[in-house]
C-alpha cells in the first residue's frame, strides 16, 4: 500500500477546556471519513479532545509572509481597536 | 479443588480474557509495520484496548480463584501468572483469535468477524449477575464499538476498492470463515454461565451477528460463504491450532526465562 496517492488533511481539535477547535497537526487519509478515525487515534489518544474537524490542506489557503509588513504592522499604533476600555463583570469568563 | 460451579464461572472468564489477549497480541504483532504511521497507531491502539480488558478479566478471574482455593502469598494467583505461565492447552481463546495476521485485509477481516461478536457479547454482559464482570463489559463496550466500527469501514474500503484489495479480501473471507463457527458453539462453560445469568445467549448473539456481517460484507462486495460449512472448534477447550504455540513462545519468553523479572 501506498501514501503516495492519499492526500494531506489539517486536523483541529476542540479540547475539553477549549472554546474553539486549535489546529493539532497533519495526517495522511484516503477521505473524511478515515481522516476523521486517523485524527481520534492519531491526536486524541491522551484525551485531548472532545470534537474532531479535519480539512484537506489543499483547501487551506496561506497568508504569503513576505507580505507580512502590509499585512500587520498597520495595527500596531491603533491600541484604541482593543477593546481594553471597557468593564467587564466578572461573571464574564471566556473574553 | 475448584468446585466444577466456580471453575465454570473462572474458566468462562478466562475464556473471554484469553480471547482479548490473544487477539491483542497479534495485533500489537503491527506495531512498527503497519501500512502508514495513521494506521499503524490505529492498530496498536485496538491492541491495547484487547490487553486492557484481558487485564481487568485475568484479575477478576485471580481473585475468585484465590478465594474459592483460598490461595495467598506466592500461592496467589495472579493476572501476570495467568498470562504467562499457562501453556497452550490451558488457553481457552477461540481460534479466529490465534490466527496470523496474513496481509492487513485477514488482519482487518479477522478483526471485524470478532469484534461483531465481541460488541454483542459485551452488550450483553453489561446485565450479568457477576457484577464485576458487568462493569467490565460497559467499560469495554465503548472500545469495542470503535473497534467494529474501525474494521467495518476498512472491510468495505478494501473489499469494494480495487481489484487486488478485493482479491484478498476474498481470500481472507475464505481462510476465515471457518473459525467463525466456534464463536457460537457453546461450550460447557458457556452453557452453564447462561444458565446462571451470569453468561450470554450465544444463539441470540448468533443472528444479530449474521445479519450484521452479511451488512457488511454485501456493502463491501464479498460474496458470503455459503454457509459455515462443519466449524472448527476446540480453542475453547484448549485444542488450538499451532499458531498459539508461537505466540506463547514470545509472549512468556522473558518470564519462562527470567521467572518472576520485573521491569
Amino acid at each position: 500500500m501506498s501514501t503516495e496517492s492519499w492526500p494531506l488533511w489539517e486536523v483541529f481539535i476542540r479540547s475539553k477546556q477549549g472554546l474553539d477547535h486549535k489546529h493539532a497537526g497533519s495526517l495522511h487519509a484516503a477521505d473524511a471519513t478515515m481522516a476523521i478515525e486517523n485524527a481520534r487515534d492519531v491526536y486524541t489518544r491522551r484525551m485531548e479532545g472532545i470534537s474532531i474537524w479535519v480539512v484537506e490542506s489543499k483547501y487551506i489557503h496561506a497568508s504569503n509572509p513576505e507580505e507580512a509588513e502590509s499585512l500587520y504592522d498597520p495595527a500596531n499604533d491603533k491600541p484604541y481597536r482593543h477593546p481594553t476600555f471597557y468593564h467587564l463583570p466578572d461573571e464574564l469568563k471566556n473574553m | 479443588m475448584q468446585n466444577p460451579r466456580s471453575s465454570y464461572h473462572t474458566n468462562f472468564l478466562l475464556y473471554l480474557a484469553d480471547n482479548s489477549l490473544i487477539l491483542g497480541h497479534r495485533n500489537s504483532e503491527w506495531t512498527g509495520h503497519g501500512p502508514i504511521l495513521e494506521q499503524d497507531i490505529a492498530l496498536s491502539n485496538i491492541a491495547l484496548d484487547l490487553i486492557g480488558q484481558a487485564r481487568h478479566l485475568y484479575q477478576h478471574a485471580a481473585r475468585m480463584m484465590n478465594e474459592s482455593e483460598n490461595l495467598v502469598a506466592d500461592a496467589a494467583m495472579t493476572e501476570d501468572k495467568l498470562a504467562y505461565l499457562r501453556d497452550a492447552w490451558d488457553y481457552k481463546n477461540c481460534l479466529l483469535t490465534e490466527q496470523s495476521n496474513g496481509d492487513w485485509g485477514k488482519t482487518i477481516l479477522r478483526q471485524f468477524l470478532f469484534s461483531v461478536w465481541h460488541q454483542l457479547a459485551y452488550e450483553q454482559l453489561r446485565y450479568s449477575k457477576d457484577a464485576d464482570l458487568a462493569a467490565i463489559a460497559e467499560k469495554s463496550l465503548k472500545e469495542t464499538s470503535y473497534h467494529l466500527r474501525w474494521s467495518s469501514e476498512w472491510v468495505i474500503r478494501l473489499g469494494d476498492g480495487t481489484s487486488e484489495s478485493h482479491n484478498r479480501m476474498m481470500l481472507a473471507v475464505m481462510e476465515l470463515w471457518k473459525y467463525t463457527g466456534e464463536l457460537f458453539a457453546p461450550c460447557a462453560y458457556e452453557e452453564a454461565m447462561q444458565a446462571e445469568g451470569i453468561g450470554y445467549d450465544l444463539s441470540a448473539i448468533h443472528t444479530r451477528w449474521s445479519v450484521c456481517v452479511q451488512e457488511v460484507l454485501t456493502e463491501a462486495k464479498l460474496p458470503l460463504p455459503k454457509s459455515e460449512g462443519r466449524p472448527l472448534l476446540g480453542g475453547k477447550e484448549g485444542i488450538h491450532t499451532e499458531q498459539l504455540g508461537y505466540i506463547l513462545a514470545e509472549m512468556q519468553f522473558l518470564q519462562r526465562a527470567y521467572p518472576g523479572c520485573e521491569w
